[in-house]
C-alpha cells in the first residue's frame, strides 16, 4: 500500500527546490541514466549524483517510520483529549470518564499511556499520547510533579538501559516524553503556584509547551494581557518553555524561534466537532452567540500549535529531546556512581541537580 | 484500548511499527505527513560525510578512479612502490552539489602488494579500520559526548581493486578480503578493465564470483527490501564484479567531450556502459546506496566490533535486579586500573632513567678519577726524572769539578816537575860543563 517516495511540493523550502533527479532511480524503465542519457542534450556530465543521498535519507524514514510521544498535563475538565483529538484528528485520546459520587476521586495522579499507528500520504507515525489524569485535581497538590518527573525520567532510565547493552536493538524503542504540552486554565489573572512550580522543575527536563486552554472564554484583550503576564512570569522564575533560547543553533533559527516565542503560550480550543460554516465543514465550536472555528487564526492560535508541534518542529522537539536533555541525564546517571568524574568533567552543578524530584 | 504504563502489551495490529499500537484513521489532514522533509532538511544543515577505503596493489588506478567518480582532482603524486609495509593515508575533502554538503574521506593502502613477504599486508588496513571504531565507541562511552556533531571517520565502503589478470584472484586479495568482509561493506571492483577483452571478463568475473563464494567472503549486498530500488539493486547485484576504467581526460567523441581514455586503436569512454561498468558503480555506489552503506556500517559492522570489544573488556549483559551500570563502572575501573598501569611504567622508566644516570654519572667519576690519578702519577714520575736528571747532572758536576782539581794539582806537579827537572837538567848540563 506504500507509494514510492515522493518529494512533497508543499514543504518544499528554497534549500529543497534544486533537489535530485528521483525519477533516476525509481526504476530503469523511466530511462534511467544508462547509455541513452549520455547522448541527450542538457545532460550534466559533471553532475555526481551526492545529492541523491536526500532521497535515499527520505525514503528510508518511509519505510522507518517515526516515533512521537507527547504528554499532556492539566487539571481535569481543561480540554486535554479534545485538544489531542483534535491535533491529531481522530480518536487518539479518550475523555477521561466523569468520577460519579460513587467513585472516589484518585488520590494519586495516574500516568496513562496510549499509542496509535497513524499513517498519513506513506508516511506512519506511531503517536503516544501520555496523559495523567489527577494532576492538580487534589486538594493539596504537593508534590504532584514527582509521579510525572519519575515517568519521564524512567523513559530515559529504559533507553539509556538499551543504549548500554552488548546486544543491543538496531533500533532503540523511543519511549521518551518528546514534548509536554502543559494546560494553563483560563483563568486571565497570571500563573497559579502549582503552574509555576511544574513548569519551573520539568521545563530541564523535558520540552514544555504551555497552552492556554479553552481560550474561548477570553476577549482578545483579556488574552493579550494574559498572555503578557504569562510571559513575564515564565522570565521571572527562569522558566525556559519550549523553544528555548538556549538551543537557537544558528541566526535563522533564533528568528523563526523569537516569533513563536512572542506567541506563547498558544491560546487553544480544541474541538471534534464538525459544522458547515459559510459553505464548508470546520471543526469548531457552536454556541449560542457563534461558532468559533478551531482552524480559524482569528479566533485562536489552534493552528499555530498544531504547525508548530506538527508541521515545522517536529524533528526539533525530538532532536532536543535526545541530544540535550536525554544527554543530561546521561551524565547525571553516570555521574552517579563517580563522583570525581563528575568533578573532572566539569559539571555545572545545576545541571546535576535538575533530575532531582 | 490499550493502556499502556512502561510495558508492553500484547501486540495486535498488523503494522510492525511497534507493539500494542493500533492502527486509528485520520479525518482530515494532520501534516505530519512534512516528517521525512524536517528530518532531511535537519541533516542538510547538519551535512554528510561519507568514507571510502580503496584498497589494491599500487598503480591500479585507485586515485584516477576517485577523482573521476567524484570529478575532482583530489591527490597529489602517484605513490612510490618501495614502501617497506602497507600505510594508509586519509584525505577528507568537502564537495558540495546543489545544497548538500558532503564532507568525503578517502584512504588509500600505500604500498598493498609491493612487498616480498606479504604475510602481513592485511594488519594496518585491519587496524585502520579497528581504530575509527575505537574511536567512535570512546566517543559514545564518554560521560559527556557529543554524538551528533561527531566526525564519523568509520569507513562506509571498500572499494576492493582487483587486478585485471583475467585469471581469478590472487591469494593475496582472497586473504585480505576475508579479513575484511566482518568489518566493512566491501564491493569488488575489476581495475583497468580497459586491458581485458569482453568475453575473458564475463569469464573472469564468474571465476571472481565463485572464488569469493567457495571461500565464505560476504561482500556487500545492495539491498532489496526496498520496492523502489529492489529491482535496480537486484540487477546490480548480478553484474558485481564491476570493470571499471577510470579516467579525468577528456576526449571529444562526436560534439561531445567525454571522459575516455585514447589508444591508437580506439577510445575507451569511461561513462558508455558498453565500455565498462563505471557509471554502475557510481550508481550504485552514490546515487542509490550511499545511506544504506552508512546504516550497514553503524548497525552491523559497528555494532559487532563494539560487542566483540565490550566482551573482550570483560563485560556481559547485565539482568535487571543487579546493579546497572556496571557497563560504565568497569569501563572507569579498567580506566583507571590502565591509567594506573600507565603511570607505573612511566615511574619505572623514570626510576630506569634515573638509575641509568647515576650509574653513568659513577663511570664519569671513575674516569675522572683515574685521569687524575694517571695525572698524577705522571707528574710524579716526571719529578723522578727531573730528580734523577739533577742528580745526574750534580754528580756531573761534581766529577767535572773534582776533575778539574785533579787537573790544575797535576798540571802544578808537571809544573814543579819540569821546573826541578829543568834544573836538574841545568844541574846535569853544568856538571857536565865542569
Amino acid at each position: 500500500t506504500s507509494e514510492g517516495p515522493q518529494v512533497i511540493p508543499s514543504y518544499s523550502s528554497s534549500a529543497m527546490s534544486e533537489a535530485v533527479v528521483p525519477d533516476a532511480m525509481v526504476s530503469p524503465a523511466v530511462g534511467g541514466p544508462y547509455g541513452e542519457k549520455a547522448s541527450g542534450p542538457g545532460v550534466d556530465f559533471s553532475y555526481v549524483g551526492i545529492d541523491a543521498i536526500l532521497e535515499q535519507m527520505r525514503r528510508k524514514a518511509m519505510k522507518q517510520g517515526f516515533e512521537l510521544n507527547i504528554m499532556v498535563v492539566g487539571q481535569s475538565g481543561l480540554g486535554k483529549s479534545t485538544l489531542m483529538n483534535t491535533l491529531f484528528k481522530s480518536k487518539v485520546s479518550r475523555k477521561s470518564v466523569q468520577a460519579t459520587a460513587q467513585e472516589k476521586i484518585p488520590k494519586t495522579i495516574e500516568i496513562k499511556s496510549i499509542s496509535h499507528d497513524i499513517e498519513e500520504k506513506g508516511v506512519r507515525m506511531k503517536l503516544t499520547v501520555i496523559d495523567t489524569p489527577g494532576f492538580g485535581d487534589q486538594i493539596n497538590n504537593e508534590n504532584c510533579w514527582r509521579p510525572i518527573m519519575k515517568f519521564i525520567n524512567d523513559q530515559y532510565e529504559a533507553y539509556l538501559q538499551e543504549e548500554i547493552n552488548i546486544n543491543r536493538k538496531k533500533r532503540i524503542p523511543d519511549s521518551r516524553v518528546h514534548c509536554c504540552i502543559y494546560f494553563i486554565p483560563p483563568t486571565g489573572h497570571c500563573l497559579r503556584p502549582l503552574d509555576v512550580e511544574f513548569m519551573r522543575r520539568l521545563s530541564k527536563v523535558v520540552n514544555i509547551v504551555p497552552v492556554i486552554a479553552k481560550a474561548d472564554t477570553l476577549t482578545l484583550e483579556e488574552r493579550d494581557f494574559f498572555k503578557k503576564k504569562i510571559r513575564e512570569e515564565l522570565r521571572a522564575n527562569g522558566i525556559d518553555v519550549y523553544p528555548q533560547k538556549e538551543f537557537d543553533e544558528d541566526a535563522e533559527d533564533r528568528m523563526i524561534n523569537e516569533k513563536i516565542r512572542e506567541m506563547i503560550p498558544f491560546a487553544v480550543v480544541g474541538s471534534d466537532q464538525e459544522y458547515q460554516v459559510n459553505g464548508r465543514r470546520l471543526l469548531g465550536r457552536k454556541t449560542k452567540w457563534g461558532t468559533i472555528e478551531v482552524e480559524n487564526i482569528a479566533h485562536c492560535e489552534f493552528a499555530y500549535l498544531r504547525d508548530l508541534l506538527i508541521r515545522t518542529h517536529m524533528q526539533n522537539i525530538k532532536d532536543i529531546t535526545s541530544s540535550i536533555h536525554y544527554e543530561m541525564y546521561r551524565v547525571r546517571r553516570l555521574n552517579e556512581n563517580n563522583t570525581v568524574v563528575a568533578h573532572a568533567n566539569g559539571m555545572p552543578e545545576h545541571h546535576l541537580a535538575a533530575h532531582e524530584m | 484500548m490499550e493502556i499502556l504504563t512502561n510495558s508492553h502489551t500484547p501486540p495486535h495490529t498488523c503494522n510492525n511499527s511497534g507493539e500494542g499500537a493500533r492502527a486509528v484513521p485520520l479525518a482530515g489532514h494532520v501534516g505530519f505527513d512534512s516528517m521525512p522533509d524536517q528530518l532531511v532538511n535537519k541533516s542538510v544543515n547538519h551535512g554528510f560525510c561519507f568514507n571510502i577505503l580503496c584498497v589494491g596493489e599500487t598503480g591500479l588506478g585507485k586515485s584516477t578512479l576517485m577523482d573521476t567518480l567524484f570529478n575532482t582532482k583530489f591527490e597529489g603524486e602517484p605513490t612510490q612502490h618501495n614502501q617497506p609495509g602497507v600505510t594508509l593515508k586519509s584525505n577528507t575533502y568537502e564537495l558540495q552539489e546543489s545544497n548538500v554538503r558532503l564532507k568525503l574521506t578517502v584512504v588509500n593502502t600505500v604500498g598493498f602488494g609491493d612487498q616480498i613477504n606479504k604475510e602481513d599486508s592485511y594488519k594496518s588496513i585491519v587496524e585502520f579500520i579497528d581504530a575509527q571504531f575505537e574511536a567512535y565507541l570512546q566517543e559514545e562511552l564518554k560521560i559527556k559526548r557529543t554524538l551528533h556533531s561527531y566526525h564519523d571517520t568509520r569507513i562506509h565502503a571498500c572499494l576492493y581493486f582487483i587486478a585485471p589478470t583475467g585469471h581469478s584472484l590472487k591469494s593475496l586479495d582472497l586473504v585480505t578480503m576475508k579479513k575484511l568482509d566482518s568489518k566493512v561493506n566491501i564491493i569488488p571492483i575489476v581495475a583497468k578493465s580497459d586491458a581485458i577483452s569482453k568475453s575473458e571478463l564475463a569469464k573472469f568475473k564468474i571465476k571472481i564470483t565463485s572464488e569469493l563464494v567457495s571461500n565464505g567472503v560476504q561482500i556487500y549486498q545492495f539491498p532489496t527490501d526496498d520496492e523502489s530500488v529492489a529491482e535496480i539493486n537486484s540487477t546490480m547485484n548480478s553484474h558485481l564484479p564491476f570493470a571499471v576504467v577510470g579516467s579525468t581526460e577528456e576526449v571529444k567523441i562526436g560534439n561531445k567531450m567525454v571522459k575516455a581514455r585514447q589508444y591508437p586503436w580506439g577510445t575507451v569512454q569511461v561513462e558508455n556502459e558498453n565500455h565498462c561498468d563505471f557509471v554502475k558503480l557510481r550508481e550504485m555506489l552514490i546515487r542509490v546506496n550511499m545511506e544504506d552503506l552508512r546504516e550497514q556500517t553503524h548497525t552491523r559492522h559497528y555494532e559487532l566490533y563494539r560487542r566483540c570489544k565490550l566482551e573482550e573488556m570483560g563485560f556481559k549483559d547485565t539482568d535487571p535486579d543487579s546493579k546497572p551500570f556496571s557497563l560504565q563502572e568497569t569501563y572507569e575501573a579498567k580506566r583507571n586500573e590502565f591509567m594506573g598501569e600507565l603511570q607505573k611504567k612511566e615511574e619505572e622508566m623514570r626510576q630506569m632513567f634515573v638509575q641509568r644516570v647515576k650509574e653513568k654519572e659513577a663511570e664519569l667519576k671513575e674516569a675522572e678519577k683515574e685521569l687524575h690519578e694517571k695525572f698524577d702519577r705522571l707528574k710524579k714520575l716526571h719529578q723522578d726524572e727531573k730528580k734523577k736528571v739533577e742528580d745526574k747532572r750534580k754528580s756531573l758536576d761534581d766529577e767535572l769539578n773534582m776533575f778539574k782539581q785533579k787537573k790544575t794539582a797535576a798540571e802544578l806537579l808537571q809544573n814543579q816537575a819540569q821546573q826541578a827537572g829543568g834544573s836538574t837538567t841545568l844541574k846535569r848540563d853544568k856538571e857536565r860543563k865542569k
